[in-house]
């Protein structure tokens, strides 16, 4: 047929449209083909450490020009919903799962199910139990955050006797034992130590601090040292010193290391915390599962991402950065 | 039946005046709860220890006036703690990133606050869903909102107007909050409008029995529309408290509130079912709440025990309504 | 006791003509007729389906007849709702009573009519009256001689007996043209059934004509004095009690016989 434009300009035009069309078809399948899935799964889509997670994520995945699948339980705890993620993720295409599990014994079946069929699933911020359960971790060492900001308490009284007060999050939550554990050992106390005059339950809730705080207070005005499960809780407990008039004697460190806990040591409000980076975390995840995706190099084991304290009154003997640095790193709204 | 009454004097036996088991019960049990941490710890009778107490109870004990209101009528709001912290962003945000003046502020959450009682109102009687599935749903979407509009952070740096509840004045050795004080208003004025006036005695009859109200012509529709919307505005007040009590809008707030509102509710001797009980009581069970919270820190118990004996309290606290009641 | 005046003299209190009512495909009133004259208690008697429920919805306002006419002391009347025909003097006592079990007796018999305070304290405030409401209470189950000590015990606490004694108290309160009855006698023993019978009559002697719907034969003719039998949609018979036998009613209400001509009066 002859396709001069003068004699078929409809058949024409079609025949170009079909042609691009199909160069676009195939660019997008071959890219398709290129590009590596990787699924990013966290325990919620609200609290700002996840928020920060899933940009940094997103970050990685744009440079290593990776595709980046995201999904998030309801509430934590919601383990139905990520069970569920990574389902659809291994029917889409995911090479690599990274994942904060919400209940991190109830997700182990699934995850051995996805690394069976070949996919590569790291842990993220919380290790599953069994922690072999994932190919590998990257987290926070939260024992070592706590041994942290114990170590910097115990420098900073200087020798004074110490009543200490621990503000937790709720019963049996790792994340709460690993730091609580891990600040008395900074510390250099054991648990039912004298020292330690109070312990209550926070679930890292402002509200539920500032109670906390008071009721200790109230049982024992000399509380010097006030350990902080998360930088909520220690505003909120900041509030209550404040209101008895404690605020300037008594000391309170914390960990998260989030903008808004940065800014209040800065302010005065918390001596130290201790920071981490949730960034850093979905970052290496990224990575190593286009690597994965790329050569089939597995990762394993447990990677630190770090963990730094932050204060403006540094201590010798516990190193330390300013709060200068502090929201250069953190995470949430700067 | 034919027997000649009785004159018609209005001193009634002695027997008819004493208060049920239902409506004395949770008194008996705050006080045998004072009287035991009394016996504990010689910290626990003090004007600052019982105002903190009043203080750490306010926000929940306001927020069980708009869940006593809607139990009465035989409903359930899952969604107050959920408005509640709507409705302190709201406020917070407007005040702080838009600039909106504190009183307008104030205004506009309590008034976000009052829309999603509206919606309650609206589902529960025109679409004649039940009063859980639908709280149930607008609970997710507060949070939901609540979250996307914060960007899951708090808001500081408040101006000092919206905390004004916050503010103390003395009264004999203690400092009391403004809050406290707006917190036993309210409940006094909820105590009056339910008992002597003809809205209050409506909600009654038509929590007591849907089919009689409707049949001697009450608009259950109406009613219940009012009372979840008051609801909602008595949320946003809450909402006011908790941001004069903690000092920033926090999005993660109220959490509890769902569960910790019905909770006081119960202890307080109000019937899930509708129709039966008192708004004095409501304040007695968020103050057994708030005694053994305080109280148990007091004597060095670990928070797990709080929450084991709250259980063991609300499930004493329905047997007891269902023994007193099982006439008829 | 009073006589009722018979048919050719007095004017009926409520009457209905023609009263057709459809369901769907099922005709549950076929042209059917009704009448009750000043102090009569006018018993309502028909078999399930006969449309006994559905001519007294009618008449309460419950529901609106397609055709058909009804007339209140001779004036056509249309009710659109219960609350229309109650505000027009026409009380009905339910089956089911509509009582609140938990609220008292002065508050029952006051149920969405409550007595508010003078001034600002009623009309602004509606602030109910607690101390009137008690008293007309009283005078209300005293004037029927309903024998209960006190207004404020809470209707749960009575017995089926007293608890239709309010119900009953209740509607003869507020009527002002007939009071209709809905198996009053159905849940309650011998004596209480007596009770109520009694009750009954005094709502009569002070001058409100009782529709009753009844189904206990018996007690319809220990107490009516006129027996409207209703039989497949229509008024099949309208006797005076002392006229017919109790099997012969049986009979025209269940269709065994037909009634004569002289038995309608």
């Amino acid at each position: 047929m002859n396709l001069n434009s003068r004699r078929h300009p409809v058949a024409r035009k079609i025949v170009s449209v079909c042609v691009a069309a199909s160069a676009v078809w195939c660019a997008s399948a071959s890219q398709a083909a290129d590009q590596p899935v990787v699924g990013l799964i966290t325990k919620t889509d609200t609290n700002p450490f996840f928020v920060k997670m899933k940009q940094g994520a997103e970050a990685a995945a744009a440079k290593d020009g990776a595709k980046l699948l995201t999904a998030a339980g309801k509430f934590d705890g919601d383990n139905a919903s990520q069970v569920t993620a990574i389902e659809n993720m291994m029917t889409a295409g995911a090479k690599a799962i990274l994942i904060t599990p919400s209940d991190t014994k109830a997700i182990v079946p699934s995850i051995r199910k996805a690394r069976a069929a070949g996919v590569m699933v790291i842990a993220l911020d919380t290790p599953t139990d069994p922690q072999d359960a994932t190919d590998a971790l990257f987290a926070t060492d939260n024992f070592k955050a706590g041994v942290l900001i114990g170590k910097y308490a115990k420098a900073a009284m200087n020798g004074k006797p110490a009543k200490i007060a621990t503000l937790d999050l709720a019963p049996g939550v790792s994340v709460g034992v690993l730091r609580h554990n891990g600040f008395l050992e900074g510390f250099g106390v054991k648990e039912g130590d004298p020292s330690i005059v109070c312990s209550q339950d926070t679930r890292g809730d402002q509200a539920k601090g500032q109670t906390a705080m008071e009721n200790c207070l109230q049982k024992s005005p000399d509380i010097n040292v006030v350990y902080t499960i998360n930088e909520p809780a220690a505003a909120g407990a900041y509030r209550a010193l404040k209101a008895a008039g404690k605020d300037k004697s008594v000391m309170i460190v914390s960990i998260d290391g989030g903008c808004e806990g940065v800014r209040n040591v800065k302010a005065g409000a918390i001596a130290a915390t201790s920071q981490q980076y949730p960034l850093k975390m979905a970052a290496l995840g990224v990575t190593a599962g286009v690597e994965y995706a790329k050569t089939g190099k597995k990762v394993s084991g447990y990677q630190d991402t770090g963990v730094t304290l932050i204060t403006d009154k540094p201590m010798s003997g516990v190193d330390s950065k300013d709060t200068k640095f502090g929201l250069d790193n953190c995470w949430g709204n700067k | 039946m034919s027997t000649p009454s009785a004159p018609a004097g209005h001193s009634r036996p002695f027997a008819e005046r004493l208060p049920s088991l239902a409506e004395i019960g949770p008194l008996i049990a705050l006080l045998l709860a004072c009287g035991f941490f009394i016996s504990q710890s010689n910290r626990f009778l003090s004007f600052q220890n019982l105002s903190l107490i009043l203080q750490q109870t306010m926000v929940v004990a306001v927020i069980a006036i708009g869940q006593t209101l809607i139990v009465l009528t035989g409903g359930i709001d899952l969604s107050c703690g959920m408005v509640m912290a709507f409705g302190s962003i709201i406020m917070t945000k407007f005040a702080v990133t838009l600039g909106v003046p504190p009183v307008l502020a104030i205004l506009c959450g309590i008034a976000a606050s009052t829309l999603f009682g509206a919606l309650n109102g609206v589902l529960i009687t025109r679409i004649k869903l039940p009063a859980f599935i639908v709280t149930l749903g607008t609970l997710n979407i507060a949070f939901a909102l609540t979250q996307i509009y914060s960007n899951a952070e708090s808001v500081s740096n408040l101006p000092d107007a919206i905390m004004f509840l916050g503010n103390t004045f003395k009264l004999g050795p203690a400092e009391v909050t403004y809050g406290t004080v707006l917190t036993l208003l309210m409940y006094l004025a909820t105590w009056f409008v339910l008992r002597d006036t003809v809205p209050g005695r409506h909600l009654y009859a038509l929590g007591n029995n849907p089919e009689a109200a409707r049949l001697m012509g009450l608009s259950s529709q109406k009613i219940l529309l009012t009372v979840y919307s008051l609801a909602g505005a008595i949320y946003g007040i809450a909402a006011l408290l908790s941001v004069s009590r903690t000092g920033v809008g926090d999005p993660q707030a109220g959490q509890t509130e769902n569960l910790d509102s019905i909770t006081a509710v119960v202890l307080g001797g109000t019937s899930l079912f509708g129709g039966r009980g008192s708004i004095a009581g409501t304040l007695l069970g968020a103050l057994i709440v708030g005694v053994f919270r305080n109280g148990l820190t007091l004597i060095g118990v670990s928070s797990v025990y709080q929450v084991l004996i709250t259980g063991m309290l609300v499930i004493l606290a329905v047997a007891a309504d269902k023994l007193s009641h099982r006439r008829g | 006791m009073s006589t009722p005046t018979s048919a050719s003299t007095a004017m009926p209190v409520l009457q209905a003509r023609g009263l057709v009512k459809r369901y769907g495909n099922v005709t549950a009133l076929d042209g059917c007729d009704f009448e009750v004259l000043p102090g009569e208690i006018l018993a309502v008697i028909g078999d399930n389906g006969a449309g006994k429920s559905s001519l007294i919805k009618a008449l309460s306002g419950a529901t609106v007849p397609d055709e058909g006419e009804i007339l209140l002391d001779g004036k056509p009347v249309r009710f659109r709702s219960p609350l229309d025909a109650r505000a027009q003097g026409i009380e009905t006592v339910y089956q089911e009573l509509a009582v609140a079990p938990a609220m008292s007796i002065a508050e029952n018999l006051f149920l969405a009519r409550e007595l508010v305070k003078p001034g600002w304290r009623g009309s602004i405030f509606k602030m109910i009256d607690k101390r009137r409401m008690l008293e007309e209470a009283t005078a209300h189950m005293k004037g029927l001689q309903i024998g209960i000590r006190s207004m404020r015990q809470a209707v749960e606490t009575l017995s089926g007996g007293q608890r239709q004694g309010v119900a009953v108290a209740r509607s003869a309160a507020f009527a002002r043209h007939v009071v209709i009855l809905d198996e009053p006698t159905a849940a309650l023993g011998v004596k209480e059934g007596n009770m109520v019978l009694e009750l009954i009559r005094r709502v009569r002697e002070r001058g409100l004509p009782v529709i009753l719907i009844s189904h206990n034969m018996p007690h319809v003719f220990e107490v009516a004095d006129r027996i409207h039998i209703q039989r497949l949609g229509r008024r099949a018979a309208l006797v005076n009690t002392k006229d017919i036998h109790m099997s012969e009613a049986v009979a025209i209400m269940t269709g065994a016989k037909e009634a004569d001509v002289k038995a309608i009066a």
